[in-house]
């Protein structure tokens, strides 16, 4: 199909291309900017006058919950509920069931995602065999399945020498390892961030020390060993900084936050609302704000929604007996949004972070609009707002900002060219 | 949830009682009420026929999830003297485990038409997520929940202090032990702050110290001679054992050497000085004999104003969901 796009503010941050331009796909690639190429017969046109064009948004961590959590979720529900949210490119963690540490796993998410053909997917293999932290996964048959880069979730490691042994075998494949840095010991039994509002509460608390402390380890190990590292979910001001010390240093590591962990704080759990039950938790208002300097500074260049869907029941329990995690990626680009709104980030450098940034972390080939590039596209109006919860296609309904107004609305999502969301 | 939102939840459009869930957010007139009805009802126990009709015809349900021996009783008492019917529920060994959920268990007492119910859970936050989610339109009074608060006993000790002390204005109390896990801890404090008392002292190691204590307002004390000094009242907690095992204290010995209420330490603070304790007690680990069993302790005392406190409670967290209920009727109406 060959679509003529017309009238956007085209903003492409890898390029630094930011101006009022037509674009021209042919065979699922952006084939020109700004003027046909010759011959150039149109078969569809987008009028995108008043509308911004950016990359896909890409997103490094979204729970599609199959194979094994149906009742949660599957890959055409959430990589619709992704498409709705303006995200082209996702990443899935290996926490499915079975775990995904054989090549067969990666392949039967790779063809349902290929079926439903809402947005591409890109898995995360585990680290180990059944991310029980002792034997390391076939890392080389999982990236030839698909895999583009290898983590262990929360999931601890059995010793330090194992994971380092991990990492090594990694690096001698120049292959991604994702980390979520938290010590099981000193998070063990906890269910908020510990502090005034978790003591307030009675709630068992998780200290920032069990993020600093296992980043102070695996930055070490990672510069030993030589592994391209990306941590994933940071939560502390103070591991933001860790983070900044590796990188002026040379290590080549880079790091995501959580859309949520960018809005919200530990305050929010007053209340004891399940919808607020995340893991690594929700941080105090320093953190939230040192994580917030880190991405304007590009120390942190991924925002990701870690998108948790559940099912009702799940988070219909007292607080600490609910699972964690909201659901999360249908409003990536609303809640994003909110960073311009609140005066942090201009549009471009928000859209680098969740384009360019994420891509260029864990080497997707996504994430930029370019001439060749495959033409997976956002088209949003960044006037119009979004009733958060209006429409919804995650099957998962646990999110805190149901009912509330955001920023922006996304009006075409569109993968190799194809339209695959239309708001 | 800010705190109007809790008060809310808590109270009906008429600012009387609805729910017993947590001090938080409770006004001190309310507070006072609570007292003053409880000392009212004092006399009830006393009485050759321990019964007044306030609750004839209602059913109270205890429902624990936890096992208790003391609050449970008094609690079925309290019902009882109020002459509701009584059900108690141990739910912890029948339900639960055969794999249904704590809303499924609560609709189905529900549907059994109760009129109150008492929980004790040991999820912080059960009595909250009950009367926000499961039972909106029974009376919920929290028995316990987790670490987060225990409205009863915090009450029950305001009486305590109250017909012992006179008031709070002029008072120093200091709470002592296991404070980080303790709900009965959270509870005094909030009830000593709402009602004017002007020095809460918390004393206890690190490790058995919350984070950010000092948002409630309390003096944080970690040696037991400065923290007795001068005080009106001394609130001990029960150590746990198992406190031991996870590594928070070296041993039984070394915490009752630090800070165990001997009648030697009790003379640090004012010589009227209260000595009082939620029980179970912990002899020679948390409290001598001697000072649980001296002129000073209340101990005893506090479970009979227990009674008073939870007939208080019950009645009025009754009346005021009976009083929403009309309101709620005549405006559908």
């Amino acid at each position: 199909m060959r679509t003529r796009i017309f009238g956007a503010r085209v903003i492409d941050p890898a390029s630094g291309l930011d101006q009022v331009s037509d674009l021209y796909l042919d065979g699922g690639k952006i084939v020109a900017i700004h003027q046909a190429p010759s011959g150039f017969v149109t078969e569809q046109e987008i009028d995108a006058n008043g509308l911004i064009a950016s990359p896909g948004l890409v997103d490094l961590s979204v729970a599609l919950r199959e194979p094994g959590y149906s009742r949660k979720g599957n890959i055409a529900s959430e990589t619709l509920a992704a498409a709705a949210g303006g995200v082209t490119s996702l990443c899935c963690p290996p926490l499915t069931k079975p775990v995904l540490d054989t090549s067969a796993v990666a392949e039967l998410i790779l063809d349902r995602a290929q079926e439903a053909g809402h947005a591409k997917v890109f898995p995360i293999g585990a680290l180990t065999k059944g991310l029980a932290g002792e034997q390391l996964a076939e890392l080389v048959a999982l990236r030839d399945a698909g895999c583009v880069a290898f983590g262990n979730g929360l999931a601890p490691m059995a010793n330090n020498r194992t994971l380092r042994r991990a990492l090594e075998y990694a690096a001698t494949f120049d292959l991604t390892v994702v980390f979520h840095a938290q010590d099981a010991d000193l998070a063990d039994g906890g269910l908020a961030h510990e502090g005034p509002t978790a003591s307030f509460l009675g709630l068992a608390g998780i200290p920032e020390t069990a993020e600093t402390v296992a980043l102070a380890r695996d930055l070490l190990l990672v510069e030993q060993s030589g592994v391209r590292a990306h941590f994933s979910q940071l939560t502390s001001a103070r591991g933001a900084e860790m983070i900044a010390a590796a990188q002026a240093r040379g290590l080549p590591v880079t790091a995501d936050v959580a859309m949520y962990q960018l809005i919200l704080t530990d305050e929010a759990l007053q209340g004891f609302s399940s919808l607020y039950h995340v893991q690594p938790p929700l941080r105090a208002a320093r953190d939230r704000d040192g994580l917030r300097e880190a991405l304007k500074a590009g120390v942190i260049s991924a925002i990701a929604s870690h998108h948790q869907p559940h099912e009702a029941d799940a988070k219909l329990a007292p607080f600490g007996a609910t699972e964690p995690g909201i659901s999360s990626v249908e409003l990536l680009l609303p809640l994003a949004l909110t960073l311009v709104q609140d005066g942090l980030l201009d549009l471009p450098t928000l859209l680098a972070r969740l384009t360019a940034g994420p891509a260029k972390a864990l080497r997707l080939p996504a994430g930029r609009l370019a001439v060749g590039a495959p033409a997976d596209l956002l088209l949003f109006d960044a006037e119009a707002q979004t009733l958060a919860g209006e429409t919804w296609y995650s099957k998962g309904g646990n999110s805190p900002f149901i009912g509330h107004c955001l920023p922006g609305k996304v009006r075409y999502t569109l993968v190799d060219g194809r339209i695959s969301y239309q708001g | 949830m800010p705190i109007d939102a809790k008060r809310s939840l808590q109270l009906n459009d008429q600012g009387q009682l609805r729910h017993f869930l947590s001090l938080d957010g409770l006004p001190r007139e309310l507070l006072t009420e609570i007292l003053d009805t409880a000392d009212s009802f004092l006399e009830v126990g006393a009485r050759a026929v321990k019964k007044v009709p306030l609750l004839r015809g209602k059913t109270v349900c205890n429902v624990f999830f936890e096992n208790s021996t003391r609050t449970r009783t008094t609690f079925e008492l309290a019902a009882q003297r109020l002459s509701a019917d009584v059900i108690s529920l141990n739910v912890s060994t029948s339900s639960t485990s055969k794999g249904e959920t704590l809303f499924d268990t609560l609709r189905n007492l529900e549907a059994m038409a109760a009129d109150i119910f008492v929980v004790r859970h040991a999820d912080s936050g059960a009595a909250h997520f009950i009367a926000e989610h499961v039972c909106p339109n029974l009376a919920i009074i929290n028995g316990g929940d987790g670490r987060h608060a225990h409205p009863t006993q915090g009450m029950l000790d305001m009486l305590t202090i109250r017909r012992h002390k006179g008031g709070f204005e002029n008072l120093s109390v200091a709470i002592v032990g296991d404070i980080l896990h303790s709900r009965v801890a959270r509870s005094n404090m909030l009830a000593l702050k709402t009602l004017g008392c002007p020095d809460i002292r918390v004393i206890g190691p690190k490790t058995l110290l919350p984070v950010g204590i000092e948002q409630y307002g309390v003096k944080v004390y970690s040696d037991l001679a400065s923290g007795l000094k001068d005080v009106d009242v001394v609130i001990m907690l029960r150590l746990q054992r198992e406190r031991m095992q996870g590594g928070l204290l070296p041993s039984e010995g070394e915490f009752y050497k630090l800070f165990g209420l001997t009648e030697q330490r009790l003379k640090l603070a004012k010589p009227d000085a209260l000595v009082m304790h939620p029980g179970p007690i912990n002899r020679g680990v948390e409290i001598e004999s001697a000072v649980a069993d001296g002129p000073q302790s209340v101990i005893l005392n506090q479970v009979t104003y227990g009674i008073a406190i939870r007939m208080a409670v019950l009645s009025m967290a009754m009346s005021g969901q009976t009083a929403q209920r009309q309101l709620n009727a005549e405006e559908q109406n």
